[in-house]
């Protein structure tokens, strides 16, 4: 061994997490804080002056399902209920879409369980020509409109001769520039910095269209998120910074990426951007915390970054089996709870909704998706080969399609693909 | 006409663009205030303003993956990596974001950069300031890469550049900047000025991507090469004699391959000629395209002169040159003589 008699040897510090499989998770280190606690600065706050508002957790709704604090958001009752269909409607179109997994009917699939209510109430804080540069975990921006066809979503999924991307991408990366939602990449944390740039772009256009860009709390480890907050705060572009903290990458813990013992929204403070943490299964304090960040954006007060408290209920994705490396019971003792429950709690409190509305809601829009999957299928998919023409693979490379790729395109057609 | 440096042809073709087109925006680390470190883009922030003109941190995946954003928005950013050697960082917003964003998405998204970066050695750079790493660029489909050899070409090239639809990586080979260099390092240094391609329009004109230039018509050999080594394959061609055609890529990928297939069956005889290192690089590909289009045709085995598969050194900088002595040495070997 090496080192001096006597000396202290030293150690590598790997993280773990407190809870693995057969031992209960000690969700201390969260901090949660009380609902109603944090204060709500103006909006043109200094960003170095956001330090209490990232190492704390702004939250509205407090355990009774009470609106509380300088955070509660005006609101009206029916964009809550509008809202809640939302969620669930972000959890019916999963859950159908697991089973069709499960079904073989399509390859691949990532859902969102726990985690709705950050993009459906963001998407709320947002304008028409707003644009989003998301992860895989943010469908809920696109199942909270009404002008986006879930048959047309689950044609992506199914790679069919109707899925709007030709079957290029893996499920669930989706591209709708309509909806004000980025191409999907799949490689990480990349779309975090091009939505600066879009953000830039507006600001230099002289436009008032902002850009929200998305990122995990495990990816905040690569370059890319640095870049990010180094241009934004630089070029005080109008972009909101969400960090989706679910405290899991795949198997490994946030503390992998650094979040031990401190918290993503505190980097962002550190490069000079105002930052927020915030109970991310609290759909008003999503809301109020998004409208706060869209605002100083508009008034070209610059960036904020917001780190999105919530838990990972499901698999990473269905390559996945979590019970390997964490507790299969975690997200039932996950501080925070479900963001449905509590949004369902808070309006039935307020008498603007009721058990049986909810499971009428919840059959009905079981009953829609499986019948959007229905018909989804009868344009084919990747498994029964309806699938887009083999011309499809070569184009769209470059705008025009050069001589060398329709020498190769008509190769592959001579030998029928 | 007035005569002008690569440098100051570079900056009219900015000029020209930002002038014309509202969503030309360019930046880089030192482009702003200062002119950027080769001088390229001196004095537009002062003409166009800091919304369009400004420095940007040090950070190529950042100054890429911005522009990238920009032109998902509908700007057409025009981005320098100060030295070629330096664009690494940013290889995925390049690779699998700007290349694959127009494929990936159907066309609902498209990435229109330019990202220009000075590349190639000649001037005691070192192995971080000297590397022509357009290998790495042409490999990837969905990009377009660029060299340009003189003033002309450059402006040209550069302005069809950002108004293409498509990414476009732009190798402008700094050892050429400021005139002609045929790799006698012993020599003087020969001014643009004296050559006819530094003539070049004030205004807007184009040359066409995806089009090669017989700079030198022969009928010995064909030498495909670009940038800086088109002097070096014209000095060769002097000092031996031998009536080589020569062929300036000019667009490296998508390839001319009309222009190179044509020379290469008329001469029968073809010397590949690239300043990068040897092994996967450019000159591969170039000689694997002869061989499948012209193995009728070749008199002799299509010889290679590149640099060597080192890293580019500091003190041994002229050894490691392919010079007109090792591409002399080519001509002689595929002329059989």
């Amino acid at each position: 061994m090496p080192g001096e008699p006597g000396q202290l040897q030293l150690q590598l510090h790997v993280p773990e997490p407190t809870g693995r499989p057969g031992r209960a998770t000690d969700f201390s280190y969260l901090r949660v804080s009380a609902a109603g606690e944090v204060p709500r600065p103006a909006v043109d706050i200094v960003p170095s002056h956001t330090g209490t508002m990232a190492w704390k957790m702004i939250r509205v709704l407090d355990d009774t399902g009470h609106a509380v604090g300088p955070w509660a958001p005006q609101v009206e009752v029916e964009a809550l209920r509008q809202g809640l269909r939302s969620m669930l409607r972000t959890r019916a179109f999963d859950s159908r879409m697991l089973i069709a997994q499960r079904q073989k009917k399509i390859s691949f699939y990532m859902q969102c369980l726990g985690e709705e209510a950050i993009a459906v109430a963001h998407a709320q804080a947002l304008q028409p020509g707003d644009m989003c540069f998301p992860t895989y975990r943010q469908q809920g921006l696109l199942l909270s409109r009404d002008d986006i066809d879930v048959v047309e979503l689950m044609c992506q999924l199914l790679s069919n001769e109707r899925d709007p991307i030709r079957g290029r991408q893996l499920p669930v990366m989706y591209s709708y520039k309509r909806a004000g939602f980025f191409s999907i990449s799949g490689n990480l944390a990349t779309q975090f910095v091009q939505a600066v740039g879009w953000a830039m772009a507006s600001a230099i256009s002289g436009d008032t269209k902002i850009a929200s860009g998305w990122i995990g709390d495990g990816s905040t480890a690569e370059a890319d998120f640095h870049n990010a907050l180094t241009f934004a705060h630089v070029y005080r572009a109008p972009v909101i910074l969400n960090v989706v903290n679910n405290q899991w990458a795949i198997s490994t813990f946030q503390a992998i990426a650094g979040g031990e013992g401190t918290t993503f929204a505190a980097r962002g403070v550190g490069a000079g951007i105002a930052s927020l943490r915030v109970d991310g299964n609290d759909f008003l304090a999503v809301l109020a915390a998004s409208r706060w960040a869209a605002e100083r954006a508009r008034r070209n007060l610059g960036p904020t970054l917001i780190e999105w408290v919530t838990y990972r209920a499901g698999a990473h994705s269905t390559s996945d089996d979590p019970s390997r490396y964490r507790p299969a019971d975690d997200w039932r003792n996950f501080p925070l709870g479900d963001p449905v429950a509590r949004l369902k709690q808070h309006l039935i409190g307020l008498g603007a909704w009721s058990e049986e509305a909810h499971e009428q809601a919840v059959k009905a829009l079981d009953t829609e998706m499986s019948a959007a999957l229905k018909k989804a299928l009868t344009y084919g998919s990747v498994q029964d080969g309806h699938i887009p023409p083999l011309e499809t693979m070569f184009e769209d490379v470059y705008k025009d399609m050069p001589p060398h790729l329709h020498d190769q395109m008509q190769q592959a057609a001579t030998l029928g693909g | 006409m007035a005569t002008m440096t690569m440098i100051q042809a570079l900056r009219s073709a900015m000029d020209v663009m930002l002038g014309r087109d509202a969503r030309v925006v360019v930046f880089g680390e030192d482009v702003g205030f200062f002119g950027g470190v080769f001088r390229c883009t001196e004095g537009l922030q002062a003409k166009y303003g800091k919304q369009r003109v400004f420095d940007a941190p040090i950070a190529e995946g950042g100054i890429v993956g911005t522009a990238i954003g920009m032109a998902a928005y509908g700007l057409r950013p025009v981005v320098e990596v100060q030295f070629a050697d330096y664009f690494y960082p940013a290889s995925d917003q390049i690779v699998s974001e700007a290349a694959r964003l127009r494929y990936r998405s159907a066309c609902d998204f498209t990435a229109p950069v330019v990202i220009r970066m000075p590349c190639g050695g000649g001037i005691y750079g070192g192995q971080t300031h000297s590397q022509s790493p357009e290998a790495l660029f042409t490999h990837v489909c969905g990009l377009r890469t660029v060299m340009p050899s003189n003033p002309y070409d450059a402006k040209g090239l550069l302005i069809a550049a950002i108004e293409c639809d498509d990414p476009v990586i732009f190798l402008e080979p700094k050892r050429i900047y400021n005139g002609p260099f045929d790799g006698h390092h012993e020599q003087p240094v020969v001014p643009w000025s004296a050559h006819p391609k530094s003539e070049v329009p004030a205004g807007h004109y184009t040359v066409a991507l995806e089009s090669a230039s017989v700079v030198r018509p022969g009928e010995d050999l064909t030498v495909l090469t670009y940038g800086t080594m088109v002097y070096v394959a014209e000095a060769a061609a002097r000092e031996t004699g031998i009536d080589a055609e020569i062929v300036d890529l000019r667009s490296l990928w998508p390839l001319d391959l009309p222009t190179v297939v044509g020379s290469v069956r008329k001469t029968g005889r073809c010397v590949v000629l690239h300043e990068a290192t040897r092994t996967s690089g450019f000159g591969a590909e170039l000689t694997a395209l002869v061989q499948e289009h012209c193995f009728f045709h070749l008199e002799a085995p299509i010889e290679r002169v590149t640099g060597y598969d080192t890293p580019y050194p500091h003190a041994l900088e002229w050894a490691y040159f392919p010079g007109p002595k090792r591409v002399a040495q080519a001509y002689r070997k595929v002329m059989g003589s």
